[in-house]
């Protein structure tokens, strides 16, 4: 299995399928929950390992000025990263060459400050149990499936 | 003179005519100002009532502000002696200076002579929160219960009102609506005045 990772590069792939969106801290980590896909405790590891690698690439490149990952192709899924002005990341993993994944993660980051950020019920760096926010973040997922899949 | 004004300069601050004031603020700020409210209350109470009763005394404050200002402005000085006047008032004028629309419905209680109802499918202090499960049927539209409490106190209606989440079908979200009820002394001087 071959794994290329981009750095600061945005690719877009298409096809939206069961994707796991799981929103992390710099130094805490807050699941979403899967679709199906991924169970809490797989989830949790794959954002403490993602988190380190994301540290890790910053040291790593060969030229100045990389800030993150932005995506990683492995062969049969890709995962696609996006970090906010604060250092929050989400990432999605998605199926081979799913498109719009990178505007996906931008309208999951607005409905995260939305619907996470101004709810008082919410501890920051909790797993995020919000029903609003499930509501939203469903509805986009089916909105950009049928956008893009016609199904 | 270079760059006379037309403003008018007066003499006195209080002879200068009521501003009409910024029409607008910023949803988010309102949001999470509010947030910061529900919170620091929060961790001053014991239990969901008294923090329901903190929220809807906070916004009792603002109803009774927001009376003399709307009384001023937007009516003229003359005041409400009717309960539908009242009731209408706060349906629309009050609505729509606070969250720029008329509320939903305004509905009379079909169990009780003095119940009323306003309802809102989507209150704005509620757009942004979700209720955890173990707080029960606690609603922070407390605070715009407690708002109108406040204007109806002022205008001499005095009533318990309270806010309450209604299921409704064909909708994920769960309607909100503002029951109110009218102390007995309200319902005798309607009567008495025909």
């Amino acid at each position: 299995m071959s794994i290329r990772a981009y750095m600061r590069k945005p690719l877009y792939d298409s096809r939206d399928e069961n994707s796991i969106i799981t929103v992390m801290a710099r130094k805490g980590m807050l699941d979403y929950g899967s679709k199906g896909c991924m169970d809490t405790n797989d989830s949790l590891r794959v954002a403490s390992l993602w988190h380190s690698m994301h540290a890790i690439s910053q040291q790593l490149s060969p030229t100045t000025g990389c800030s993150e990952i932005e995506l990683l192709e492995a062969n049969t899924f890709d995962l696609h990263c996006f970090q906010s002005l604060t250092g929050t990341k989400f990432f999605v993993v998605c199926k081979l060459g799913t498109r719009h994944m990178e505007a996906l993660l931008k309208v999951v980051y607005k409905l995260y400050i939305d619907y996470v950020l101004k709810n008082p019920f919410y501890e920051m760096k909790m797993p995020i149990r919000c029903e609003v926010f499930d509501i939203n973040l469903t509805q986009t997922v089916q909105k950009d499936r049928v956008a893009l899949l016609g199904r | 003179m270079i760059g006379v004004g037309k403003i008018k300069q007066y003499s006195n601050i209080l002879e200068k005519p009521l501003s009409k004031g910024k029409q607008e603020v910023s949803l988010s700020a309102f949001a999470f100002l509010f947030s910061e409210l529900v919170q620091y209350n929060q961790t001053r109470v014991d239990n969901i009532a008294e923090l329901e009763r903190r929220l809807e005394d906070a916004g009792y404050a603002v109803g009774a502000r927001v009376l003399e200002l709307l009384c001023h402005r937007d009516k003229g000085n003359r005041r409400e002696t009717r309960l539908l006047g009242i009731l209408s008032f706060v349906h629309s004028t009050v609505w729509k200076v606070l969250f720029g629309k008329v509320a939903d419905s305004l509905e009379k209680g079909t169990e009780h002579e003095d119940e009323y109802m306003i309802s809102e499918k989507d209150l704005l202090v509620n757009k942004y929160i979700s209720i955890p499960k173990d707080m029960g049927t606690f609603n922070c539209g407390a605070f715009v219960a407690g708002i109108v409490r406040g204007v109806l106190d002022g205008a001499g209606f005095p009533a318990v009102v309270t806010a309450h989440f209604v299921p409704m079908e064909g909708l994920q979200r769960l309607r909100t609506t503002i029951l109110i009820k009218f102390a007995e002394e309200v319902l005798q001087r309607e009567a008495r005045l025909g």
